[in-house]
């Protein structure tokens, strides 16, 4: 039975790591539903927060062929409760229907966004949230027209208190030494 | 700890000074790491290196191919025999594509090799200029590690995490892609070994507790079976496994990639395991209560359809790589670990027993295979010849210490089923990608490798035109390998299935075949080409007894078929005698 898992990624800064990881995915025909990649909280270190829906099975196999990366420190995978996210939206609509429309003021207020920047002609628009809640405000803004819209990747936080990846590498660097 | 060698250490780079182009850092760090042989082909991208190899003083020796395809076996086959981490250079584009092959044949078989490719310079890098192609990327999912290195000053370092990484932990191919510009450039030349990654575990520590839950198991199991594969090679784990069989009194069958590390003739080895080995071994994998897999994957050639495989047992999986536990069959006792260690920690916890019962059901099995299957196809009286009679008969008449190498297909099988092996480590064959053509660079390699002992390949007529400009590598180099090419004008292992699925429809697989003894004439390589029954102990002698190359044509019965098999998609019991 699928299931929705997100899985971290630490790994080296290395350049063609991300096709390494990818291909893991592929071969096995399993689609990529969010990807991002950004510097860990330990400098050096690099976090893929990626996004994929299979089994309990297959992310198994999955992860422990990540973790084979030589370049790969440690690999996780969570399910959704195991974890906190939150995804970035970005939409810019006209400017017009910020000043002729009250109905569109509400709206944005009440679905917690910000309107982060406003010109003569476009007005950019701001929420974070998870995917039905931004796909949700998308759909109420469209009968104003929306310009372009943007959804980012996921970035996720453990539920648990310390961060596993710090007491794996003093394991490592104790192995290592 | 890093080990430090520096320019003034080595005799050799004396004469060089300290400031050296990365041509000459390729080569200085190769020395440093103890490579005396190349196989490679030059091109023009790789130019600057070649020039540096040429007329180098000291031991490293480069073994001019025919094809890159061949430098990549042979570099494999090299690897395996002799221990060490095989090196292949290949000039950019389709030189580097025509090594892919060899790559991905080395890295399914967990083999050592570090390719060395050129690259076009690095401000031409993705404008398509000539003989440009990314073999990073078309190499990714085949290599255990790759890197483009496009900084003079990375040189050394590129080269000694390649070999760190490919002769660690599981072993595996590495490629290095160099610019030319980058060999060309100068750098301050210092050669620091690698001896460690922050982010990779080549070995990991026993699990406590896993050793000790293992030998309880074993010491309750009333018909314990075990498994050996290409692990044990690798880990050097011959002497371990012996005394802990004879410990444990478990007989022990072996994967394809597994066979010589135990003597065939051991009491306690019972055979070969998957689609063509031996019948017990395959029928007792559904009755026995307790497999302990040493260094093996539980590849589907092995296996047989998974829903009917040792389902009435336990397992305990011996493993260096994590991520093949659990990866095909569910395992009850994982240890993460090498073979050797583990095994030299678990003969300690295992009591002394014997299950001679057990063992004895194996010989029965055995008996059923001889009168059925394996008198025939050795010892027939009348027909053709056969391709066990000639894989026995060289058996007996290199007494079992020759270095096998075969090509694919039904010589492969035949081969591994009927030569008895004697010695460590004297088989090379292509197991996980079945790669045609692979046997006779791989001799090459091989015999490079180990040039004190007789090397013999066996090849069908089909794999050995994969790769018969290798021939040309032969000539050049003297080598004194004895080439076997079991003829029956097909390729076989496709004709016996499509006898046994599609009707008997040989759709593409019949080969008109050249004068292959001609051919090596023309290679200055004596040969001969037989037919008869009677002319094959003459021809085997002088064969041996020649002092140099030799070739082998054997006409043999044209639809032979090997068994015993498991039909796909059966179980291992299921396994049909004819």
């Amino acid at each position: 039975m699928k299931e929705e898992f997100t899985i971290s990624v630490f790994s080296e800064n290395q350049v063609g790591l991300l096709n390494r990881i990818t291909i893991i995915f592929t071969r096995r025909h399993i689609n990529i539903e969010s990807l991002t990649v950004s510097e860990s909280a330990i400098k050096g270190i690099y976090k893929f927060t990626i996004v994929v829906n299979t089994t309990r099975i297959m992310i198994k196999k999955v992860v422990k062929h990540i973790e084979k990366l030589v370049e790969v420190l440690k690999a996780f995978y969570h399910t959704k409760d195991e974890i906190f996210y939150q995804e970035i939206a970005l939409y810019k609509v006209s400017t017009n229907v910020l000043t002729t429309n009250k109905e569109f003021e509400r709206l944005v207020r009440t679905h917690n966004a910000r309107i982060i920047e406003v010109t003569n002609d476009y007005t950019i628009i701001e929420k974070t949230g998870h995917k039905n809640e931004t796909q949700d405000l998308l759909e109420k803004l469209e009968q104003f027209g929306v310009l372009q819209f943007v959804r980012s990747g996921r970035v996720a936080i453990t539920k648990m208190k310390k961060e596993i990846l710090t007491k794996y590498l003093k394991k490592l660097e104790m192995v290592n030494s | 700890m890093m080990e430090t060698l520096t320019l003034e250490k080595k005799k050799v780079v004396r004469k060089l000074s300290k400031r050296v182009t990365g041509a000459e850092a390729v080569i200085l760090s190769l020395l440093a790491e103890g490579v005396d042989t190349i196989f490679g082909y030059p091109g023009g991208a790789i130019m600057p290196i070649y020039d540096k190899l040429y007329n180098i003083p000291g031991k490293l020796r480069h073994i001019l191919v025919r094809h890159e395809q061949g430098a990549a076996h042979s570099a494999q086959a090299y690897a395996m025999v002799s221990g060490k981490v095989g090196v292949c250079f290949a000039t950019s584009g389709p030189g580097a594509t025509n090594l892919v092959t060899g790559i991905a044949n080395a890295n399914i078989d967990s083999v050592p090799v570090v390719f060395i490719t050129a690259q076009v310079i690095s401000n031409l890098l993705g404008t398509d200029a000539f003989q440009e192609i990314d073999i990073v990327g078309i190499s990714m999912p085949i290599t255990k590690w790759n890197y483009q290195v496009t900084k003079v000053e990375e040189i050394p370092d590129a080269i000694a995490k390649a070999f760190f990484i490919a002769n660690s932990g599981r072993p595996g191919p590495v490629l290095l892609d160099i610019t030319k510009d980058v060999q060309v450039a100068e750098l301050d030349f210092k050669y620091k070994k690698c001896t460690s990654l922050r982010s990779y575990i080549p070995y990991p520590e026993i699990k406590s507790g896993t050793i000790d839950a293992a030998a309880q198991l074993i010491n309750n199991a009333k018909k314990p079976f075990l498994f050996i594969g290409h692990g044990v090679r690798i880990s050097k784990a011959q002497q371990e496994v012996k005394n802990f069989a004879e410990k444990t009194g478990i007989p022990v069958a072996s994967t394809l990639l597994g066979l010589s590390a135990l003597p065939s003739n051991h009491p306690l080895y019972v055979g070969m395991l998957g689609m063509h080995g031996n019948y017990g071994p395959n029928i007792k994998t559904n009755e026995c209560d307790l497999i302990i897999a040493v260094g093996m994957r539980f590849d589907d050639r092995v296996t047989g359809n998974l829903k009917k495989y040792a389902k009435q047992a336990k397992i305990i999986h011996i493993e260096i790589d994590d991520s093949e536990i659990n990866k095909v069959v569910k395992v009850d006792i994982e240890i993460n670990a090498d073979a050797k260690k583990t095994l030299v920690e678990l003969i300690n916890k295992v009591k002394e027993k014997s299950h001679n019962e057990w063992v004895r059901e194996f010989k029965e099995c055995e008996k059923m295979e001889y009168d059925k299957v394996i008198n025939k196809c050795c010892s027939p009286k009348t027909g053709h010849i056969k391709m066990g009679e000639i894989v026995r008969k060289v058996s007996e008449k290199t007494k079992g210490e020759a270095i096998v190498v075969t090509d694919v297909g039904q010589q492969q099988m035949v081969t591994a089923r009927y030569y008895k092996f004697t010695k460590f480590n004297s088989f090379i064959t292509s197991g996980g990608m079945g790669t045609m053509g692979f046997g006779l660079p791989a001799a090459i390699g091989a015999k490079i490798g180990t040039p004190d002992r007789e090397v013999v390949s066996f090849s069908g007529d089909g794999g050995f035109q994969m790769t018969i400009q290798e021939m040309g590598t032969i000539m050049q180099y003297k080598l004194p390998l004895k080439m076997i090419i079991l003829n029956n004008n097909f390729l076989g292992m496709v004709r016996q299935w499509q006898e046994l699925f599609f009707k008997k429809r040989y759709s593409a697989t019949e080969m008109i075949t050249p004068n292959f003894p001609a051919i090596a004439k023309g290679y200055g390589i004596p040969g001969k080409k037989i037919t008869l029954r009677k002319e094959l102990d003459d021809a085997l002698d002088e064969m041996f007894a020649y002092k140099g190359a030799y070739l082998l044509e054997v006409l043999i019965e044209k639809e032979e078929n090997i068994f015993p098999m498991i039909l796909p998609g059966t179980s291992v019991s299921e396994i049909i005698l004819e």
